[in-house]
């Protein structure tokens, strides 16, 4: 479905992404992990046509994606959940997920839109509560879910979720894989890019990993997370749990 | 009809009702001419406002545009004696044909960099307006524009002028409620919040940023004519840097996103000057004490802080 290969990305004169080659079947999870920097959101980026400067190949459905503005690629079918959730805050949740019908209610203004409210609605009930508040008043959270709700306002083929689960309590972390995990069901095809890398292997069906803009690993899901050079070197914090409780307590500032 | 919209639709009612009572109870020459004044700076802020306010895109330059109106009028009616109807469309369209040239390439800039961009914009035309003397009379500026007459009735006559502009603030007022609660309305608060969020869900950025940068340079160009054909004397310094700043100012004052608030805050700006001659020397200082006091207690602009005072007050 997602083709890419010899991707190579640019900031100025810095080279973020060296040259990576990357597929997602049709309904398959794919993880991108990766630490800080290796350039993992970069090639979402590029994908989704919000990069202006890169070569190699993207190819969506077998036609490139060069040269298309990000409007063209989200009526392609890619949808994209940006990071840091982005929603805009002083509108309603309800002009929220309007806004994410936006790139198919220009022919046809209802086309179906109450209909994908109710399906939206429907996977996250907490958003029908607050239909009417101000998004910037839900909490991170729903925010994160009314990102999601918005990104499958635009009936896509495939969504790319860049590092859904950032800055997210455990619950919430725990509610947004099963989302991912329910799509996935329904057959959507995810790219997932994540630093939570264990959390992002385990829903998904394929990982790679990259590491200052190059493919280091690659494979099936569960062999990435069984295999020690990559849980040493990845999935480092929750592959060593020695701290005890209290001391990891204390060292986030509380006590008991 | 929604519910918000039918209260919409009655504050527009009553806002028309309270435009005739005016136009009525006012029999003072002076007082007709200020609520004129208020009505050509409603007009310039709701335009600048669907940028500002509502796209998030500031412009330092506004008042070129207002000028470019103003001035492309002027020169038609007094030195190629056009009759002011017909200099009414090259006026609007060299405006809407000058944002079209300067936004292509401006637009791509944002936040601070947009605004130096405009501004340096908004001086250049200043300039041309200063300097082209033989059109425009430069510094001195230009007199004997002819007022608007509709077959033998003149508009400068009693209050027919009043009618005339608040005419077009009705219109302009509702056209702008249209299109902030319509789809295109929903893009534009987009941009706003985000224009990387807004590209990812699709809304082609650089298209509206143009559409909305081009139409309030229209409204711009629709007051500036009104202008020159009321006061029928032009000079530069009506559209200088600092008319841009005022036009910002009454965005900022009456309060961002809301078109109401830019009613408030171009009659506060117009009538404060008026109210503050009895400071005499003091006038300046007032002003600007006032200005800030709103900002420090009102942050949100005056329509949004008067909002709720009110509703604290009701809820005490």
């Amino acid at each position: 479905m997602l083709k890419i290969t010899d991707l190579k990305c640019y900031y100025g004169r810095i080279q973020a992404v060296k040259g990576i080659t990357l597929s997602v079947g049709p309904g398959e999870v794919v993880s991108l992990i990766g630490a800080n920097g290796s350039g993992k959101s970069t090639v979402l980026q590029a994908v989704c046509g919000l990069l202006q400067r890169w070569e190699g190949t993207i190819l969506f459905q077998g036609s490139s994606v060069k040269g298309l503005n990000p409007p063209e690629i989200v009526r392609r079918g890619i949808s994209l959940v940006p990071e840091g959730r982005m929603i805009f805050a002083p509108l309603s949740v309800l002009d929220n997920l309007k806004l994410g019908a936006y790139s198919r209610s220009r022919k046809n203004p209802k086309s179906n839109f109450e209909e994908d409210l109710e399906k939206a609605l429907t996977l996250f009930p907490v958003l029908r509560e607050r239909i009417n508040q101000p998004a910037g008043t839900l909490s991170g959270g729903e925010q994160q879910m009314l990102a999601v709700s918005r990104a499958l306002m635009a009936r896509p083929s495939m969504l790319l979720l860049d590092e859904p689960c950032m800055g997210l309590a455990p619950m919430m972390v725990n509610k947004i894989l099963d989302t991912i995990a329910l799509l996935k069901s329904r057959g959507m095809t995810i790219l997932l890019v994540e630093q939570n890398a264990r959390a992002a292997l385990q829903i998904a069906d394929r990982g790679y990993v990259l590491e200052t803009g190059k493919m280091v690993y690659e494979g099936r899901a569960a062999d990435l997370l069984a295999d020690p050079a990559i849980t040493n070197a990845y999935l480092g914090i929750a592959a060593t749990p020695k701290m005890k409780p209290e001391t990891a307590a204390a060292s986030l500032g509380l006590t008991f | 009809m929604t519910q918000s919209s039918l209260h919409e639709t009655v504050r527009i009612g009553l806002l028309t009702g309270a435009v005739a009572a005016a136009g009525i109870l006012f029999d003072n020459a002076y007082h007709i001419q200020v609520l004129v004044f208020i009505g050509i700076n409603t007009i310039l802020t709701l335009g600048l406002n669907l940028l500002m306010g509502y796209t998030g895109q500031i412009s330092l330059g506004h008042a070129a545009f207002y000028g470019i109106g103003a001035y492309t009028s002027a020169i038609l009616t007094v030195h190629f004696q056009f009759s002011p109807w017909a200099a009414l469309f090259p006026s609007l369209g060299l405006a809407v044909l000058v944002a079209l040239i300067v936004g292509i390439p401006t637009l791509k800039l944002s936040g601070y960099y947009l605004a130096m961009g405009t501004l340096g914009f908004g001086m250049i035309v200043f300039i041309v307006f200063r300097e082209l003397d033989f059109w425009t009379g430069g510094s001195s500026g230009l007199a004997g524009i002819p007022s608007l007459k509709i077959g033998s009735v003149d508009l400068m006559s009693g209050r027919n002028f009043y009618y005339l502009v608040w005419g077009a603030v009705l219109g302009t007022l509702v056209v702008s409620r249209r299109l902030i609660e319509s789809r295109v309305g929903r893009a534009l608060r987009s941009i706003h919040g985000s224009e990387h969020a807004a590209m990812a869900i699709g809304v082609n950025t650089q298209a509206y940023k143009l559409q909305v940068f081009v139409f309030s340079a229209f409204l711009a160009a629709l007051a500036g004519f009104l202008y020159a054909h009321c006061i029928g004397f032009i000079s530069p310094g009506s559209f200088d840097f600092m008319a841009s700043v005022r036009m910002v100012t009454m965005v900022v004052i009456g309060g961002m996103a809301s078109i109401w608030g830019a009613l408030l805050g171009a009659s506060l700006l117009t009538l404060l000057p008026e109210w503050l001659h009895a400071f005499a020397d003091y006038e300046m200082i007032v002003y600007g004490l006032i200005l800030m006091l709103v900002m420090i207690f009102l942050p949100q602009g005056l329509l949004r802080g008067l909002l709720d005072i009110y509703e604290r007050s009701r809820n005490a």
